[in-house]
């Protein structure tokens, strides 16, 4: 199946000008790693996820995990493109009463399936799904998104070790490797040494790309898609706050938001409003 | 009292009667021999997860299976589903999945693996969060018949269990067990005493201790401490007047903090608290522990007679 690169890229932009004006609405939340997983939550959303977005709780559906679930903003975009909450909804982001909560939260949002908000729990809950589809003889796929500094909670690795050990083939990892977590560079805060090393030798297939190259990700989620002998990761080389210039590699936008002056240099780089 | 028989065991058998239901699956991690869900994995081995020797990844496995329709039933021993304590607050309970987790070898009575393994605080822990079951059943027949209530439950829920046998109390009985409801063992007036566990049956021996000093003590099996039966506890307050609770747990946050509670907002009353003085255990025979902790029925003989000085 072929897929209309430019489509899938103006979509990203729509949703990165989604991003920004939530955490500006807000005066908070998390940019940055919103910025990098977006162009790989567009290319799953738009051409691997099989779900209804007139029917969110559609039981054979597959299951995505933002497991990283502070990066709800780049979530609550793209379900907002693929219609299931409104680009008005938008604005309850981090609001009272709001579906759009801090966390994803599958409690309060329509096409979130896992409540997130603490790291290094969604591959164990993907996990769950994925043993529940096989067990009902289903081919859905759970997808599961981490962050790099997420992987320094040990707990992902018993879940790693879990789903080789049952060669869970409908489970399927996406890693954003931006190279930045909370409070600095990940190379400061703990160095991770080979990480694809890591993942082949828990015994998963693993597989490298771009993450801003539309055509590298699609080949990524094909190569998820023809390994079923077992778990699959691809780890995306992404950019902290890609796509706003004062945002990229710099872990003051892990969690900042920007302020009138930026709020505009961005529209402006995101192509809404003219210099 | 002649029959006893172990919690655990009655843990093991609820799970091979729930097989019929084809959305109940076990989990385990590396304790299925101790806490006896072994019988349900050798009977169904395709519906038995081994999580390895992996707490945290066992309870959100659970949550990702509950999320998807199944009836998840995981184990370990007490102290290590503390462990996992976060996944269950903010992956289990945060979203109300029904994920069932079975905490066995709970409390001193655990006995000679000594004090690492003896938990002391997982009632008080999980009692604090949201929408999560609590029980810590007396008994083989009770804990079976809780156990497979739980599969018709769409809360979470902790069970703890204990390793060593005690007395058979409910054969035959089994009409009286019931989720969130006390069960009164025996009646009398001067004192009622509210125990959970191994101290359910500690508690009978201390009444028919006082029965001889002409005291007469009401014992409930009090074996779900949340939702907490308050009705029943505000009955025995307006007909025995002092209230003692008996648990193999902390003294702080189990079921005496849980009567306590419900006494100071509801119907305030003297009450003695039975249980491990806020201390840790040691390795030693189940019934020594007892005695070590100073919980075991003279002690809740000694506890009714304070409490019935305190009454106006």
């Amino acid at each position: 199946m072929t897929w209309n690169v430019e489509d899938l890229e103006e979509t990203a932009r729509k949703c990165r000008v989604h991003i920004v004006n939530m955490v500006h609405r807000a005066q908070a939340g998390h940019p940055g790693g919103s910025l990098s997983e977006i162009d790989l939550l567009t290319a799953l959303y738009k051409t691997q996820m099989r779900v209804k977005s007139d029917e969110p709780t559609w039981g054979d559906r597959d299951r995505f995990i933002l497991s990283k679930g502070h990066a709800s903003p780049g979530m609550y975009a793209i379900l907002a493109e693929m219609g299931f909450i409104s680009v008005e909804d938008l604005s309850s982001y981090r609001v009272l009463g709001g579906i759009c909560q801090g966390h994803v939260d599958m409690k309060w949002c329509p096409g979130v399936d896992f409540s997130a908000g603490s790291l290094g729990m969604g591959l164990s809950f993907g996990m769950g799904t994925a043993i529940a589809a096989r067990l009902e003889g289903s081919q859905r796929q759970t997808y599961v998104m981490l962050g790099d500094g997420e992987i320094q909670e040990g707990s992902v690795w018993e879940a790693a070790m879990a789903a080789a050990h049952h060669e869970l083939g409908n489970l399927n990892v996406i890693l954003d490797r931006n190279r930045i977590q909370n409070d600095d560079f990940c190379e400061a805060q703990m160095r991770m040494f080979d990480i694809p090393a890591k993942w082949r030798s828990f015994g998963w297939n693993v597989k490298e790309v771009n993450g801003h190259d539309m055509n590298e990700i699609l080949e990524g989620l094909e190569f998820l898609g023809n390994n079923n002998d077992g778990p699959s990761i691809i780890i995306a080389h992404t950019v902290k706050g890609h796509g706003i210039s004062y945002m990229a590699d710099n872990p003051a936008f892990h969690g900042a938001a920007p302020n009138d002056e930026q709020y505009h240099q961005a529209m402006i780089e995101l192509g809404e409003v003219a210099q | 009292m002649s029959n006893v028989a172990a919690t655990r065991d009655g843990y093991g058998e609820a799970l091979l009667e729930l097989a019929n239901n084809p959305k109940v699956v076990v989990l385990e991690a590396d304790l299925g021999k101790s806490t006896k869900s072994l019988h349900f994995r050798k009977a169904h081995p395709n519906r038995t997860v081994s999580c390895g020797i992996g707490e945290q990844n066992m309870l959100l496995v659970g949550a990702g299976l509950a999320a998807s329709g199944y009836i998840p039933f995981a184990s370990t021993f007490a102290i290590f589903t503390e462990r996992a304590f976060e996944q269950m607050r903010n992956g289990v309970a945060r979203p109300n999945l029904a994920v069932h987790v079975c905490g066995s070898h709970g409390g001193t009575h655990t006995g000679t693996d000594g004090s690492s393994a003896q938990s002391i605080e997982d009632l008080a822990i999980f009692r604090t969060l949201p929408n999560v079951i609590v029980m810590h059943p007396s008994d083989i027949v009770s804990t079976k018949i809780l156990t497979m209530q739980l599969a018709e439950s769409n809360s979470p829920s902790y069970t703890r269990t204990a390793r060593n046998k005690t007395p058979v109390l409910y054969e035959g009985k089994e009409d009286l067990i019931k989720i969130g409801k006390g069960i009164v063992l025996r009646e009398g007036n001067d004192v009622a005493i509210i125990a959970c566990g191994v101290m359910v049956s500690e508690s009978l021996k201390a009444a028919e201790q006082l029965a001889q000093e002409g005291i007469h003590a009401t014992v409930v099996d009090m074996h779900t401490l949340k939702p907490l039966d308050g009705q029943l506890i505000d009955q025995l307050v307006s007909t025995c007047g002092s209230i003692v609770t008996a648990e193999d747990h902390n003294i702080i946050g189990g079921l005496g903090g849980a009567v306590a509670e419900h006494l100071a907002s509801n119907s305030p009353a003297p009450l003695e608290r039975v249980g491990v003085p806020d201390r840790f255990g040691e390795s030693g025979g189940a019934d020594e522990m007892l005695e070590v902790m100073k919980i075991s029925s003279p002690f809740i003989a000694e506890a009714a007679q304070r409490a019935i000085k305190r009454k106006l």
